[in-house]
């Protein structure tokens, strides 16, 4: 019986049914084209897990994921690109504006398979290691991070446009046909795709749990708390809150990685400042600091944001803003939250009753 | 050397673009540590304002100068509105402040959007403005747009103003108090709260003369908060939050950067560039370039 107790044990629960209805009930219930949405979701999702760990956790506010869910869709993009046109041919847009007439020097490792696909992962990371040092090294903290961060997601973007010849500009990279010798347009490799996102998903949740729980999860939250007490215990506040920025750099790329294959597309509309902030808020309406809280959250933001943004494009900005605003202002935990609130709530008000009487009596 | 003196004042006048829609978030951000993303909404509520008076007042040169009062008005109500409603129970939560806002930020976009619709729309600048004047003759002219020349007027102006308010009257005094010590200045008898919505009116309305500014160089449109905010944000960070000294000299580096910088590359690298710029220079100045030094352990 005391199997089922315990956090573990209910954790292990929790994957169990997240994994019973994402393999079995989603791909039983959902059409075709509902089972592609879930697949777009639980990629925001993925980049809500990352989010969960620097911000919730390490109160790193980072308005930048973009960039990272970029780096990653990129590599996976300009890959899936090289792959599509064969060998010594050019992806379709360089043909079409003429300027390369063979394939620019920083494409070309891309079209190894095993390169681009480490370099989904490995290259957000190197880049947020790099910058993350110079930025934690030097105590840039609080809202310098955050406008930083988002500038930096405003700058990649900017770049990525102005790179028409190469990167394919505004349009960025778009209709990518085949994932690795398996067209994407048969729907039985599009399922195939959504098994690898949501296991993938299943795995980063798996991770960041054993990070959280582990000393280094409680250190993080040590020096979201208390930075300077953390420094005076003798460890070193840059290196535990760089982590955190790298791990959730790494999922946010593999975020991107995946979600070429389920989308097909890889623009810097995606990855901009608006998408950037998307990113964490979907984490923030569910609970930063709550893992289930801000998996949930971002997919059900997500999900919020297709149903009712095809019906009024109007009516969802103003939906959207409004969540923003209780969720943040009202209910700092999110979603998640709510339960812990209400049972301190009826817990207090149980107490108050049993007092009462005592008090009465005397 | 005229293309050096040109691109030259081509950074100057991109700097005090640069310092107008900045100097509001000196106030909002740098003294109140508040981060108003709705900041950039507050603009483009000064440039709308300035659209719909020209449509009632003919002359283009008099709904200009009609349009800077009402301007800081409109923006300075929006503002305090926010500062009630919102931002007054999140004073402990800065960086809160940033997400919450960004929710009021949307919800203003839509609403401009719902009411003068989603293409750009343009004013008519008085005559005045629409010419050129010549700084140096000869072969190889170098003339500035009278524009321009307005903008960095105003812009000086607007930090004469502001900082002449912060310094000698008592309105600027109580600020300063509550800025450096808000429970000391609370005892003293300052009504803290109103404090804060009256520098939040203030730091708003001036984000609404820079829309009245900005409806002078390009087109009023319901983005055009996001496309300058990002870039207020950062001169405050890199002149040092709460300096105005820093603000004003940022500005005008960051400009004539920008500016020498799209001459030798292209608009989006010379972006690019700013910012690894900017990162590198936190490297040297976490705290930027002028910084209030406390005792504090940051």
């Amino acid at each position: 019986m005391n199997l089922l107790k315990g956090p573990s044990a209910r954790a292990a629960a929790g994957f169990a049914g997240a994994a019973v209805v994402l393999f079995a009930l989603a791909p039983l219930l959902l059409s075709e084209f509902r089972l592609g949405l879930l697949a777009k979701y639980l990629c925001i999702a993925m980049v809500a897990v990352g989010v969960c760990l620097a911000w919730g956790r390490g109160g790193l506010l980072t308005l930048g994921q973009g960039v990272f869910f970029g780096l990653g869709g990129y590599a996976m993009a300009m890959h899936l690109k090289i792959a599509d046109a064969g060998p010594g041919n050019l992806p379709d847009f360089m043909q079409l504006y003429g300027t390369a007439t063979e394939l620019p020097w920083w494409w070309q490792p891309f079209a190894n398979p095993l390169f681009a696909l480490a370099a989904t992962v490995l290259l957000p990371m190197a880049v947020a290691a790099v910058l993350g040092s110079f930025i934690f090294r030097r105590r840039v903290k609080g809202a310098y991070f955050a406008i930083l961060s988002q500038a930096l997601a405003a700058a990649f973007a900017i770049w990525l446009i102005g790179q028409q010849a190469t990167t394919g500009g505004t349009n960025g990279l778009t209709d990518i046909q085949g994932f690795f010798g398996y067209a994407l347009d048969d729907p039985v490799n599009q399922r195939m795709v959504y098994f690898i996102i949501a296991a993938v998903l299943l795995l980063l949740i798996a991770l960041a749990r054993q990070l959280i729980h582990s000393r280094y999860g409680e250190l993080l939250v040590a020096v979201r708390d208390s930075e300077e007490r953390v420094r005076f215990l003798g460890y070193d506040p840059a290196n535990v809150k760089l982590v955190a920025y790298v791990v959730a750099a790494g999922m946010a790329g593999l975020a991107g990685a995946l979600f070429v294959p389920a989308v097909g597309i890889i623009s810097p509309a995606l990855i901009g400042i608006v998408p950037s902030i998307e990113f964490v808020i979907g984490a923030a309406v569910g609970g930063r600091a709550s893992l289930v809280g801000a998996v949930l959250g971002a997919v059900a933001v997500a999900w919020a944001k297709t149903a009712l943004s095809e019906e009024f494009p109007a009516a969802w900005t103003y939906f959207q803003g409004l969540l923003f605003i209780v969720a943040l202002a009202f209910l700092p935990g999110g979603l998640a939250s709510l339960a812990g609130i209400v049972r301190r709530r009826r817990a207090a008000a149980e107490k108050k009753a049993a007092v009462i009487p005592v008090g009465e009596a005397a | 050397m005229t293309v050096i003196l040109g691109q030259t004042f081509t950074g100057i006048s991109i700097g005090a673009v640069l310092l107008l829609i900045a100097l509001g978030l000196s106030l909002t951000f740098g003294q109140m540590n508040v981060i108003n993303m709705a900041h950039g909404e507050f603009i483009m509520a000064g440039a709308y304002t300035t659209y719909v008076l020209q449509k009632s007042i003919s002359s283009a040169g008099i709904s200009l100068l009609v349009a800077l009062p009402v301007a800081f008005l409109v923006s300075g109500a929006l503002g305090a509105l926010l500062e009630w409603l919102l931002i007054r129970r999140l004073y402990l939560r800065p960086l809160d402040t940033l997400l919450v806002t960004w929710g009021v930020s949307l919800m203003l976009q839509q609403l401009a959007r719902d009411i003068f619709g989603a293409p750009n729309v343009q004013t008519r600048a008085p005559d005045v403005l629409t010419g050129n004047i010549t700084l140096i003759g000869g072969d190889d002219p170098l003339t500035v747009a009278n524009s321009r020349l307005f903008i960095l007027g105003l812009a000086v102006a607007a930090v004469v103003a502001l900082s002449l308010t912060l310094r000698l009257t008592p309105l600027g005094r109580r600020i300063r108090a509550v800025v450096q010590n808000r429970d000391l200045a609370e005892v003293s008898g300052i009504s803290t709260s109103t404090v804060d919505r009256t520098a939040f009116f203030i730091g708003s309305g001036l984000a609404g003369v820079a829309g009245v500014a900005l409806t002078l160089v390009g087109p009023i449109g319901p983005t055009m908060g996001t496309n300058v905010i990002i870039d207020a944000f950062l001169v405050i960070v890199v002149g040092g939050i709460g300096q105005l000294k820093g603000t004003v000299i940022v500005a005008f580096v960051l400009g004539v950067l920008q500016s020498v910088l799209e001459y030798s590359t292209t608009v989006s690298v010379a972006k690019v560039l700013v910012l690894v710029g900017i990162v590198a220079f936190l490297q040297w100045r976490p705290q930027g370039l002028y910084t209030l030094r406390t005792r504090s352990l940051v």
